[in-house]
């Protein structure tokens, strides 16, 4: 597989390290009252769609960037790559995905 | 129709003209006591062990392919029971136990072959922990020996000793581990359960649960609507996406893990050699073919196969321990889809929705607790209570903090 990183252009996968769903992105906050099943969700629990599947790369053979690659996980074929700082400003400030 | 000596030879005298089909073809009723959804190896024995142990015969397979397609058909066969913690060496020695008595049980040739399966040590601190785990395998009723460098270059003289980076100091031994002919499994057990009267409906996906007051009491499928007292499924590789249906998010990701078979060579491997320093295991196959694998792939798939740098990297573990196989050609490479839960164990649990089960989460282990699994499913299913020897694997153990990670590494090495 090869990765179309925003900064560098197109990299071989091995070069990655795979973390899985980008809803790790989206932490908990440990200060709720439910802070214990958000947790469990969180860390634990996961969509493991057939199909189109959000996912975090860490390029740790290259500029060690964290990526959020749209992924199919029944054809392999790659058809969206950011940086995962993008992504997280964007949650951040509560916009769509 | 038995199976025997004896018929071989009638129906040879014969021209062959009395063999029947090993198993029925028959509609779907509108009704069944129980739904096993996914003809695989587990949800077939499943079938067979509700009819031969509970006598519950009114109960339907249903198949979205044709039985057998999934990963009983994709794995590299081998049984074995070292595991080490309480919530699983006995569960894999019942296995083990299974398998010893398995043809005779449901009178199919599976070419049951107890060759022994031998897991290399590269190092005093793997020596250490190899004698613990033969220790606690020992406890359990299994069988373990712990070989030293003498003991395994008597059984495997054909491996690297000079290899100073990582070299072979010994092994821990289970000669009762070897492997199986998997087809015939599916194949066997779906001719037990047949005989008892369990419809095995192929060409049958199931598209959705039924609901009613938050039970479940059927399955819509591509053949209609079907009734049922209990919904048991198992479907390992494609658990995320039919319990989704059930408006379930699960503690597993879906990965492939690939396999390999070489060309057919005179016999070279004995048994199932595991390499320590890397992960590489090999078995040779009774046609002669080299059958090895290693890591998965490492990355969310339902693709059934994967990509080459693992190739690479389980073709750099067997030159490790075992240089002689270098030259020999790759015949055949698949991939397989497994559940990886995140403790590296499996699940046969009730769910949170009444009436419906669920067996899955074997991550790359599924092929030898075959028999287990569907004997401790049926218990489930028929008793509704957990057998003795798989109490531990629950849904819920993430939330509760029981986890049973024998390996320390699920879907993910760096969760824990």
């Amino acid at each position: 597989m090869l990765i179309d990183h925003p900064l560098l252009g197109l990299r071989d996968a091995a070069e990655f390290v795979y973390l899985g769903d980008a809803s790790l992105i989206n932490r908990p906050d440990p200060e709720s009252g439910s802070a214990a099943d958000q947790f469990y969700e969180y860390l634990h629990l996961r969509s493991n769609n057939a199909g189109e599947h959000r996912e975090l790369w860490y390029h740790e053979q290259g500029d060690r960037s964290w990526l959020v690659v749209t992924r199919n996980t029944l054809t392999h074929n790659i058809t969206r790559v950011e940086l995962a700082r993008d992504v997280a400003q964007r949650n951040a400030s509560g916009e769509p995905a | 129709m038995r199976y025997s000596a004896f018929q071989v030879l009638k129906e040879g005298l014969t021209g062959n003209k009395g063999w029947k089909p090993a198993w029925r073809d028959p509609e779907p009723r509108q009704h069944y006591d129980v739904i096993i959804v996914g003809g695989g190896g587990h949800g077939l024995a499943t079938a067979h062990y509700l009819a031969k142990e509970h006598g519950i015969t009114n109960v339907a397979v249903l198949e979205k392919g044709w039985i057998g397609s999934g990963n009983i058909g994709r794995n590299t066969t081998i049984i074995r029971s070292n595991y080490m913690l309480p919530g699983n060496e006995p569960f894999y020695e019942l296995s083990m136990k299974l398998w010893e008595g398995l043809e005779q049980d449901f009178n199919y040739n599976a070419m049951v072959s107890q060759r022994g399966i031998v897991n290399l040590y590269h190092s005093d601190a793997q020596r250490d922990a190899y004698a613990r785990r033969g220790n606690s395998m020992r406890l359990a009723g299994a069988d373990s020996i712990l070989l030293d460098e003498a003991g395994i270059r008597n059984l495997c003289p054909d491996l690297d000793y000079e290899n100073a980076r990582f070299p072979i100091k010994g092994g821990l031994w289970q000669p009762r581990g070897g492997t199986v002919r998997h087809d015939a499994v599916a194949w066997g057990y779906a001719r037990g359960a047949d005989s008892r009267g369990v419809d095995i409906i192929q060409n049958c996906e199931v598209t959705g649960f039924t609901m009613d007051n938050g039970r479940c009491v059927g399955v819509d499928t591509s053949r209609g609507r079907i009734s049922a007292g209990k919904v048991a499924v198992c479907v390992a590789g494609s658990s995320g996406r039919v319990m989704s249906m059930a408006g379930m998010r699960l503690p597993i990701e879906s990965h492939v893990l690939q396999a390999f078979v070489s060309e057919g060579l005179k016999p070279t491997i004995p048994g199932v050699v595991t390499f320590g320093a890397g992960h590489f295991y090999i078995s040779q196959s009774d046609k002669g073919g080299l059958v090895f694998g290693g890591d998965i792939d490492g990355y969310n798939s339902y693709a059934q196969r994967g990509n080459l740098p693992v190739v690479e990297d389980v073709c750099e573990g067997g030159m490790a321990v075992m240089p002689m196989i270098g030259r020999a050609r790759l015949l055949r490479s698949w991939g397989g889809i497994m559940d990886m839960s995140m403790d590296g164990s499996p699940f046969i649990d009730k769910t949170a929705v009444p009436g419906l089960y669920f067996n899955g989460g074997w991550c790359y282990g599924g092929f030898k607790a075959t028999p287990a699994s569907g004997w401790c499913y049926a218990h489930l299913l028929a008793t509704d209570q957990h057998h003795d020897v798989a109490t531990k694997l629950l849904l819920d153990r993430f939330k509760t903090g029981a986890v049973v990670d024998e390996r320390g590494a699920g879907a993910q090495p760096n969760l824990h």
